[in-house]
């Protein structure tokens, strides 16, 4: 009896300390791997608050010394910011609307409603995920040049109302997910397909929505070959523009005042991230698909 | 049976109607995507290929020029540079960046305290994509004064002029790239919490040791994810464009200039809409059958459940 129990304490020590060597394992794996990962934003912020003309020191450091905070207002001196920023805000904020209202119109489709040629059309949906933009930039171009749509906002949202497919895949397998009764109930009510698809549905998949509206934000906020394709005249310049723009500036060439850019560029990316953490994570994995 | 008879009565009579009223109803709702499929992507596809047989120079409407563009291409040296970086890059990059996101995600799939921050440090990357991460790599790339040089220093060794010299700018890139696996891994994390712990409790009775049974139980639960993931890399690394455009224009000595980078500059500086139509159509072509070959190639190795 004692000597089962011994036996069956030494075990579980030697459980114990394998586990114990496990996981210490697994952090001295992982430590280098996350140093690598946060090292460049670490090098963002941090450079951010430098003095001018530290980009060519060396050794370069990593905390800046003396702290500098005129790098920020820098930036709004050299280029339009709140310009800009406002011109990326009203893309963006435009694309969320049309993307989350037409697509949320076309997944209730999909999901809900049986119409002739139904499953083949989603077939073709699914393909088209896998099209890349480049295949259809040129003729698209060409095609809001004839329309005078150039160095306007127009080509750059007017496709998010027409249901891209990335948001009509998302919110048509979360629909098929919500329970059809609620839906036949509302039928019996006399509520048609729009008013079931607003009142009922949509209040349902908040979570789903929001992973459309997020990953859409990030997606136009960070958009670079949009705008540089289709605008041409500085003050309609979007952020992700106008930031690389800095460059060519007296005084905005040098690192501290990029970065200051760079920080308050990705800041509202990052903020929504940390804020909507959950459903980044879902919109990835169910569909497979990067922001 | 007699109560679900007199509640079909009525239903049956508008019966017809009603499907007829749903199918419309839901072609009308439909539209708006298949709509924009025809203008936005079968039309211009359509439009691209026709394109690709002309002359077109934007200022005079299109020109019949035959096979003209594809002739041209096969003696275009900087076509071919573009094709070799991005298969360059792309052959190096995509197994590299798979197999650190699996490895990032078994090490986070081992239930150690802190794995959701660092899962959340590894996601980081993929927020804040393009402009602000070409720019901040620009100055850790930077031969004499980068941060990257001086931590290779600190071992010793004399780093490379990474985005000065032919030999070295590819390799940069390749580097950023794996600063990226965040989005691939956290899809291979959410394979891998999928695989059912009881197929590992048993095969631990049967003897089988961690690398076993990694091997023969957990390859083959996440393999389609693992598929899905080498599609899409490959895809996304046809695409590369900002960095490229920012970081390096395509220099040094076109030793970084992607295939999308050159067919923007055939297309938006050199207003060659007919070649870099061609350009799009091959490079549809490329994607589709490197996508083809990867199925292909993976039918025997990936399994699915209850198939």
């Amino acid at each position: 009896m004692t000597t089962v129990a011994s036996v069956r304490r030494g075990r579980s020590r030697r459980r114990l300390v394998r586990e114990v060597a496990r996981k210490l394992l697994v952090y001295l794996l992982l430590l280098p791997l996350t140093c690598f990962i946060i090292m460049p934003f670490a090098w963002m912020v941090g450079s951010s608050f430098k003095p001018i003309g530290s980009g060519i020191k060396f050794p370069p450091q990593f905390i800046p010394n003396p702290v500098v905070f005129t790098n920020y207002p820098l930036v709004f001196k050299t280029i339009p910011f709140l310009m800009y920023t406002r011109n990326s805000l009203i893309v963006t904020l435009t694309v969320i609307v049309g993307e989350v209202l037409s697509a949320s119109v076309v997944g209730y489709s999909f999901a809900r409603l049986r119409f002739p040629g139904r499953d083949l059309m989603f077939i073709v949906l699914l393909a088209t995920m896998m099209i890349p933009y480049p295949v259809t930039m040129v003729p698209t171009f060409i095609v809001f040049k004839i329309l005078h749509w150039v160095d306007t906002y127009l080509p750059l949202t007017i496709p998010a109302f027409f249901a891209p497919p990335f948001a009509v895949f998302l919110l048509r397998q979360f629909f098929m997910t919500v329970n059809r009764e609620l839906d036949d109930a509302a039928k019996v009510d006399g509520c048609n397909e729009l008013r079931i698809l607003f009142q009922i549905l949509m209040p349902l998949s908040k979570p789903a929505l929001t992973t459309v509206a997020i990953f859409s934000f990030t997606a136009n906020w960070n958009d670079f070959l949009g705008p540089l394709i289709y605008l041409s005249s500085a003050r309609m310049y979007t952020l992700a523009l106008g930031i690389n723009y800095l460059r060519s500036f007296r005084g905005g060439g040098d690192l501290a005042p990029q970065m200051a850019a760079a920080v308050m560029f990705s800041l509202p990316c990052i903020l929504l991230f940390f804020l909507g953490q959950k459903y980044f994570v879902q919109g990835i994995v169910t569909t497979g698909l990067k922001g | 049976m007699a109560r679900s008879g007199t509640l079909a009565g009525p239903r049956r009579r508008g019966g017809m109607g009603l499907a007829r009223r749903e199918a419309m109803m839901g072609l009308l709702l439909v539209s708006p995507w298949l709509l924009g499929f025809l203008i936005f992507t079968l039309g211009p596809m359509v439009a691209s290929l026709w394109f690709s047989f002309c002359e077109y120079k934007v200022i005079q409407p299109p020109r019949w020029i035959g096979l003209g563009n594809y002739q041209r291409m096969f003696a275009d040296e900087l076509f071919y540079k573009s094709l070799s970086v991005t298969t360059r890059y792309t052959v190096v990059s995509v197994p590299l960046g798979i197999v650190a996101a699996l490895a990032v995600a078994v090490l986070l799939n081992q239930n150690v305290p802190g794995a959701r921050v660092i899962r959340t440090i590894f996601y980081l990357p993929s927020v804040v994509s393009g402009v602000a991460v070409a720019l901040v790599f620009s100055w850790i790339f930077n031969y004499r004064f980068g941060i990257l040089n001086y931590v290779i220093g600190l071992f010793g060794i004399r780093g490379p002029d990474w985005l000065g010299r032919p030999q070295w700018a590819l390799w940069a890139f390749i580097l950023m790239s794996l600063w990226g696996i965040g989005g691939n891994m956290i899809i291979l994390l959410a394979a891998l919490q999928g695989v059912p712990v009881s197929l590992h409790e048993a095969a631990e009775i049967d003897g089988a040791n961690s690398f076993v049974r990694f091997w023969t139980i957990t390859m083959p639960m996440i393999s389609p994810a693992l598929l899905l993931v080498t599609i899409m890399s490959i895809i996304g690394s046809w695409q590369v464009f900002t960095s490229a455009y920012i970081m390096t224009a395509g220099g040094p000595a076109y030793a970084t200039l992607f295939y999308l980078l050159y067919l923007y500059r055939n297309a938006f500086n050199w207003f060659e809409m007919g070649y870099a139509s061609a350009m799009a159509w091959v490079l549809f072509v490329i994607i589709f059958v490197c996508t083809l070959l990867t199925l292909r190639g993976s039918q025997n190795l990936v399994h699915y459940e209850g198939a």
